[in-house]
């Protein structure tokens, strides 16, 4: 079936080209300026009704021809999303800079609400990924959790914590960090992601053989600062492949965060692919009383069976802490999967063609039923699937696109597979 | 994964409810159930049904039913009470409804021709990904009606097993409708659970439910009757006694799917539900279309495979490849069935 589904996307590839020289020569001579132009040129469709009156301008056709130009300026490669497993630790520098009033109410508020937001789209946009929290005051690193898959659990532990006090420790941060990270598996990978407010570091030996030894290990860290650039921070990101940044303001600083969320593409190269087992527990009904083997305790309802021991876990993601058994939820995992098995784009469907050959079109869009037929029985514009020959209406070829990601007709029909392939 | 956030916390067109019933028409399944006594038939099936459709109407003339037959070979709507006119008649079968079961008919006469050859290859499933998205492009079409539109939901009542080659499809779907807020309920009336279903209707915040038999039913009937909360608007009053009658009038296990799948949005927030089973998490592999509990995952792309391969069909990947400047500690690690996640 792999080898197929391979073809098929391969099959995929070679209409999208297709189509793009198709699209070529439709506008042949254009600058890519005068294009978009062509296809706004919205008073050029106003038309007069038979009493003299404007009609209303048939925004639809605008809109999907938006439509089309933003689906088709995405190069197929980059609708295959990398799900890289990313180890991430964040560490919050919790010295008496962090105290400071400059971001409003505080430096340390500030920060501890833009970390949740960017906690929460980590996770949404790594699903296998790990991460964990570290603080750093009064001179030394502290971790706050361990490496961990649930965002919740991370963020109710750092609102309970914020105090800041006395200086700060770059190196003592990053050896806590490099001491974590040095044991995940090489198929993840190793990302520091430091918060500074203070201007300087209080370290107890040389930092620069600290940085050397993130270096090798392949860490990558990346700082974002909130007060002026430092040359410890710059040199550190630089020789580590980070990102170093200085936030001017609060929204500066969520965009400078969220940056990191998407994995990044230069890491992409030290990967090394593996095949990870896994199990995919079953979540046990409500109101089941039983004992969980994390926390020891007797839960009510809800929690997940390890497929392979049998034990009881709390939440997911987790490693089975009695066989060790990495266990995720497989809906987490299938989130991503539209972007490895995208559907081939529609064609358009002029009116021109489909009055030549009408009594082959069906009346009704195969998606939603509606009709394809302009008030007053006139073919409108209309998309199909070169794969099933179904034909569909502006909004749900949109829709299936952006949003459902099958094609309803494909769907539909058990023969379609094996037609496509002779075809080929 | 947590269940969607409460399907009443969306405003809608008050309590006017645009139900799509996906219904199984699968010959395969059909045919096994005729020829076990103990089991529905096809015809006496229909006629619960056309019942139930009968009494969402009843409850409120102004919602909107949409019927997709979904087959072994193809998927196609049958029936939408937005395109005839006089829907409600007192005596027998409504036009309508026999419009209904011509269409029905022509359908699965049409699916069953299709399948002539194709008793070898060992499937049976139907196609749910194929109605379910035809399903949810219907709702898309509702939601552009404007701001004031019925409640949408999905029904599903499926009797064959689940198909591990739609698994992929089925999740897009699930994950679409739980982005628009649509419940997805299930009614399993087949041997086997459904783990499509449950999984659905656990992330959409829809209801999963697999009739017993008349024990079963009596539960439901006994959970119905507890919920006397005063609060009660008359409309869904209505909506509860006639719910009940239905139970009384119908004593056969898609009786029950009357009780709690005609139930709208509002009441359900309210009414007691019955619990789910649990949820069955089991994903499909992508090398040979099994189910499975337990599997290899690509670092790379996500793909599940049930077995070990040496390059990632999907993404191409290869697999166990040492590195130059790894230690001995870390390729020991890398051993493939023994990945050890850090715990510090
Ligand atoms: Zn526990
Ligand atoms: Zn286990
Ligand atoms: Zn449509
Ligand atoms: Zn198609
Ligand atoms: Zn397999
Ligand atoms: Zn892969």
């Amino acid at each position: 079936m792999n080898n197929s589904k391979g073809k098929r996307s391969n099959g995929d590839e070679h209409e999208d080209e297709d189509d793009e020289e198709e699209d070529e020569a439709n506008g042949g001579g254009l600058e890519a300026w005068e294009r978009a132009y062509a296809d706004e040129r919205s008073w050029e469709s106003l038309q007069e009704d038979e009493s003299g009156l404007l009609r209303p301008i048939d925004n639809k056709a605008t809109y999907h021809a938006q439509y089309r130009r933003r689906i088709r300026s995405t190069p197929s490669t980059a609708r295959i999303q990398k799900g890289l497993i990313r180890y991430l630790y964040i560490v919050v520098d919790l010295s008496r800079a962090a105290s400071e009033m400059d971001f409003k109410p505080s430096r340390m508020a500030v920060v501890a609400k833009n970390v949740e937001a960017f906690i929460r789209e980590f996770f949404d946009q790594n699903p296998l990924s790990q991460l964990g929290l570290v603080f750093v005051k009064d001179g030394v690193a502290q971790c706050l959790t361990e490496l961990g898959g649930s965002p919740d659990s991370h963020i109710k532990a750092l609102m309970g914590k914020l105090e800041c006090s006395g200086e700060a420790s770059l190196q003592n941060a990053l050896e806590l960090v490099y001491g974590y990270l040095k044991q995940v598996p090489s198929y993840g990978h190793r990302e520091v992601l430091i918060l500074y407010s203070a201007l300087s570091t209080c370290d107890p030996g040389d930092i620069m053989e600290t940085i050397q030894q993130c270096k090798k290990s392949k860490i990558r860290c990346s700082v974002v600062g909130l007060s002026a650039e430092i040359f410890i921070c710059k040199h550190l990101c630089q020789e580590t492949g980070g990102l170093y940044s200085i936030a001017l303001d609060e929204s500066h600083l969520k965009e400078l965060l969220l940056e990191h969320a998407p994995p990044p593409p230069a890491i992409a190269e030290f990967a090394i692919a593996s095949l990870i087992k896994m199990g995919f527990p079953q979540r046990a009904a409500e109101g089941v009383v039983s004992i969980c083997s994390c926390h020891k305790e007797p839960k009510v309802g809800g929690g997940y069976t390890c497929p392979r021991c049998k034990a009881r876990v709390c939440e997911l993601p987790t490693e089975c802490c009695v066989c060790g058994l990495t266990l995720v939820s497989s809906p987490h995992l299938a989130r991503s999967y539209h972007h490895l098995f995208p559907i081939t784009l529609f064609s358009e469907v002029s009116p021109s063609y489909s009055s030549k050959q009408q009594q082959r079109i069906p009346k009704n869009c195969f998606g939603c039923q509606q009709s394809l037929l302009n008030p007053g029985n006139k073919p409108g514009l209309f998309v199909a699937c070169p794969k099933c020959s179904q034909f569909f209406c502006l909004d749900c070829d949109i829709y299936i696109h952006e949003s459902l990601h099958n094609c309803p007709g494909c769907e539909s029909l058990r023969h379609s597979k094996p037609v496509i392939d002779a075809e080929e | 994964m947590s269940p969607a956030p409460s399907v009443a916390s969306k405003l809608y067109a008050d309590d006017v409810s645009l139900l799509m019933v996906l219904v199984d028409t699968n010959p395969f399944f059909w045919g096994t159930a005729a020829a076990n006594s103990s089991s529905l038939s096809f015809s006496s099936f229909l006629s619960h049904v056309l019942a139930f459709l009968n009494s969402i109407h009843l409850v409120n003339q102004l919602n909107h039913v949409v019927v997709i037959a979904t087959g072994f070979n193809s998927c196609q709507c049958v029936y939408d009470s937005s395109e005839t006119t006089n829907r409600i008649s007192d005596d027998g079968l409504p036009a309508v409804y026999l419009k209904l079961l011509h269409n029905l008919e022509e359908f699965v006469n049409n699916d069953e021709k299709m399948c002539k050859n194709d008793f070898q290859t060992g499937l049976t499933s139907s196609l749910l990904s194929g109605s379910l998205s035809m399903a949810l492009c219907y709702i898309q079409r509702v939601f552009r009606s404007g701001p004031l539109h019925p409640q949408p939901r999905i029904l599903c009542i499926q009797g064959s097993p689940d198909g591990p080659e739609q698994y992929v499809a089925i999740m897009n779907s699930i994950f679409s409708a739980q982005r628009s807020m649509v419940p997805i309920d299930s009614c399993v009336i087949g041997a086997q659970h459904s783990a499509f279903l449950q999984q659905a209707s656990y992330i959409t915040g829809g209801v999963y439910l697999k009739p017993q038999h008349l024990d079963g039913l009596f539960q439901y009937l006994s959970m119905v009757l507890s919920f006397n909360d005063m609060t009660l608007i008359l409309h869904e009053m209505q909506a509860f006694l006639f719910l009940c009658l239905a139970v009384w009038a119908l004593t056969s296990t898609c009786s029950q799917m009357q009780t709690v799948f005609a139930t709208d949005l509002h009441s359900r927030s309210v009414l007691q539900l019955p619990k789910p089973v649990g949820v069955d998490f089991r994903a499909s592999c992508f090398c040979h279309k099994n189910t499975i509990d337990m599997g290899y995952i690509c670092s790379v792309c996500l793909s599940i495979f049930c077995e070990h391969h040496k390059k990632c069909s999907t993404c191409g990947s290869v697999f166990g490849q040492p590195q130059a400047d790894a230690s001995k500690a870390d390729r020991k690690r890398k051993a493939p069935g023994s990945p050890r996640h850090p715990r510090a």
